[in-house]
């Protein structure tokens, strides 16, 4: 068996602690960027919902304000954005590498593209629902919580696994300028040092998380939907 | 009592300035069922948004049991509307939450138990007479079902007001005739003071008591449903009670030259309308036998319009000429409206 692997992978097996390490490192970022993007993401596209002209809590310059920043750093490649965002990793963090300072950047490229998906996703409910919610006494924060939020799970669900899904991908950039993990792995080894198969080991758990991410986000949007 | 004041409601409509409501002013009695017509744009949601104030008007006064609730704080309102239910054309189910979970969700913090919640429900669903469908979602159910479940949802806070904004738009005329006498119904029993919107004279004609007709987002003619009915002052109005009558298609055929319209010589065609007339007289009868005309009725249309029966006759006389002038002044003396629509009594 171990042989068999040796020939079919001999550099992963050989630089096998590496590669678990990498795995983990993705895993952490992906985690602590993907969780920290989706509440704001959550909060920011509910404001904008809300505050937009007709919203239930209409409020011209919040929605302005919202809007174009979100516009604003989604304009920024995320590449271009790790390099920027430096002095403020290193201000809240403490650091500009490692898993630690990929965070912040990780973060800013990560949601304001989930605000939009889940500004999206609340746009699809039914202005009818939010009137009969009103008619029957409801507070706009029930409205948010009972209608808007509870309404939309399934394409919640969708925004979510697009958004991890992308940000997967950021993770592996920011493992290109020294965050570690997956992207960081298969740069220095596969690429660099000509190690195909780690390169091809790297393409396959990434596949396979995405398809998990996919599947799971498929299944709570299917369970939501009547 | 609902009682609007010189409600006034603008739009701005990309720069245009919209009055979709202009100066109405109506008082609406508890256990009433006050009906608001008026064709497409007239303005009857706008107005009717206002009595919960789904809609802010502009200006004027919304006062609901001498309190203007236009004066009161948010939360305030939140309460009052609590107290006004309202169902809408298109439902507004909640379609991730069951039938149950529907009718459930205005009792949150209503301070009832789980238990509670729950037997208050069951009784909401078997009132409106769905007893059965309680966890079903409503993509699973028909217009209809879901027009109750509405109700039973609107109901579920005991308000003391029904609004219906076109609420039987959407459904065929048989399940518009059950959810009419549904509202019917729940008004004998409960005493709720049902406001309904419609576009169809047949609606207000089966359920309301009193009507208000709206026209360019002013009310043109309001009153009692028998006397707008039989005394119509207002051209829509009449326009309106002309839709729901078979008369119009006498018209229609007459307008096409359709043969059951056409007269020979010496025939006369008038139509008859017995604007509040006790049906029940042989009034026809008595003038054939006392002045030996002959009446072939090519339309009728008698109605039962709250107690009383309205509606008409178009009949072709033939017979003396003399004799039908006085079967005619007859009619006119038991108060019978008398159109002559043709005369071909001096024609060879
Ligand atoms: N939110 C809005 N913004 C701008 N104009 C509006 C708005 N709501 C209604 N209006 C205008 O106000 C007028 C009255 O509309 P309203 O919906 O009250 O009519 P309606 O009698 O209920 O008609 P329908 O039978 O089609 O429902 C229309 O001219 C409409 O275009
Ligand atoms: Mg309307």
């Amino acid at each position: 068996m171990q042989e068999t692997l040796i020939n079919i992978m001999p550099n992963v097996i050989e630089h096998w602690d590496d590669f678990i390490e990498a795995m983990k490192d993705t895993l952490l970022m992906e985690v602590w960027a993907g969780g920290i993007a989706f509440v704001l993401g959550l909060v920011l596209g509910v404001i904008l919902t809300v505050t937009k002209p007709g919203g239930i809590l209409e409020n011209k310059p919040v929605y302005k304000i919202i809007d174009t920043v979100t516009n604003l750093f989604r304009s920024i490649p995320f590449i271009i954005l790790l390099t920027a965002l430096m002095p403020v990793s290193r201000a809240i963090m403490g650091t500009a590498i490692y898993v630690r300072g990929a965070i912040v950047p990780l973060v800013f490229g990560c949601t304001p593209f989930f605000t939009r998906q889940v500004e999206a996703a609340l746009a699809e409910t039914d202005h009818g629902l939010i009137e009969a919610a009103i008619s029957m006494g409801s507070s706009p924060f029930e409205v948010i919580t009972r209608v808007y939020l509870k309404e939309s799970i399934a394409s919640l669900a969708r925004a979510v696994t697009i958004t991890a899904i992308s940000l997967l991908g950021l993770t592996a950039m920011a493992g290109a300028v020294g965050a570690g993990g997956l992207g960081d792995f298969a740069i220095r080894y596969g690429h660099d040092r000509n190690m195909t198969d780690i390169t091809w080991i790297t393409v396959i758990v990434l596949v396979i998380a995405v398809s998990i991410v996919q599947w799971l986000g498929g299944y709570i949007a299917k369970k939501n939907t009547h | 009592m609902i009682e609007l004041k010189h409600i006034v409601k603008e739009f701005n409509d990309s720069g245009r300035d919209v009055h979709a409501v202009n100066d109405v002013s109506l008082t609406i009695d508890d256990g009433d069922i006050f009906g608001i017509i008026g064709f497409s744009g007239a303005g009857k949601s706008t107005l009717v948004r206002c009595i919960n104030l789904l809609g802010r008007p502009t200006s004027g006064e919304v006062i609901i049991d001498g309190r203007d609730i236009t004066a009161l704080s948010q939360k305030e309102l939140r309460e009052a509307r609590k107290k006004i239910g309202m169902i809408f054309q298109h439902f507004n189910l909640m379609p991730s939450r069951t039938v149950a979970g529907n009718v459930a969700f205005p009792l949150k913090n209503s301070g009832l138990s789980k238990q509670e919640i729950k037997a208050k429900v069951k009784k909401l669903l078997d009132m409106v007479e769905i007893g059965d469908k309680e966890d079903a979602y409503p993509s699973q159910l028909s217009g209809g079902q879901m027009q109750r479940v509405a109700i039973a949802r609107a109901l579920a806070n005991d308000p003391k007001i029904l609004l219906c904004d076109e609420a039987t738009s959407a459904l065929d005329p048989q399940t518009t005739h059950s959810i009419l006498e549904l509202l019917k119904r729940l008004n004998k029993e409960l005493g709720i003071t049902i406001v309904v919107i419609t576009h169809e004279m047949d609606v207000v004609k089966t359920i309301c008591n009193k009507v208000a007709v709206m026209e360019h987002g002013r009310v043109v003619e309001t009153g009692d449903i028998l006397k707008v009915f039989t005394e119509p002052e207002a051209d829509i109005t009449r326009a309106f009670i002309r839709s729901t009558s078979n008369l119009s298609k006498a018209e229609d055929f007459l307008k096409a030259d359709n043969p059951v319209t056409r007269i020979k010589p010496g025939e006369l065609m008038a139509r008859l309308n017995y604007n509040n007339v006790r049906v029940s007289q042989p009034i026809i009868s008595t003038a054939i036998l006392k002045f030996q005309v002959y009446m072939n009725i090519v339309f009728a249309d008698v109605e039962i319009v709250g107690d009383s029966n309205i509606g008409g006759t178009v009949a072709i006389f033939s017979g003396e000429k003399e004799n039908i002038s006085r079967a005619l002044d007859y009619f006119k003396s038991v108060n019978v409206d008398v159109e002559v629509i043709k005369d071909a009594r001096d024609v060879d």
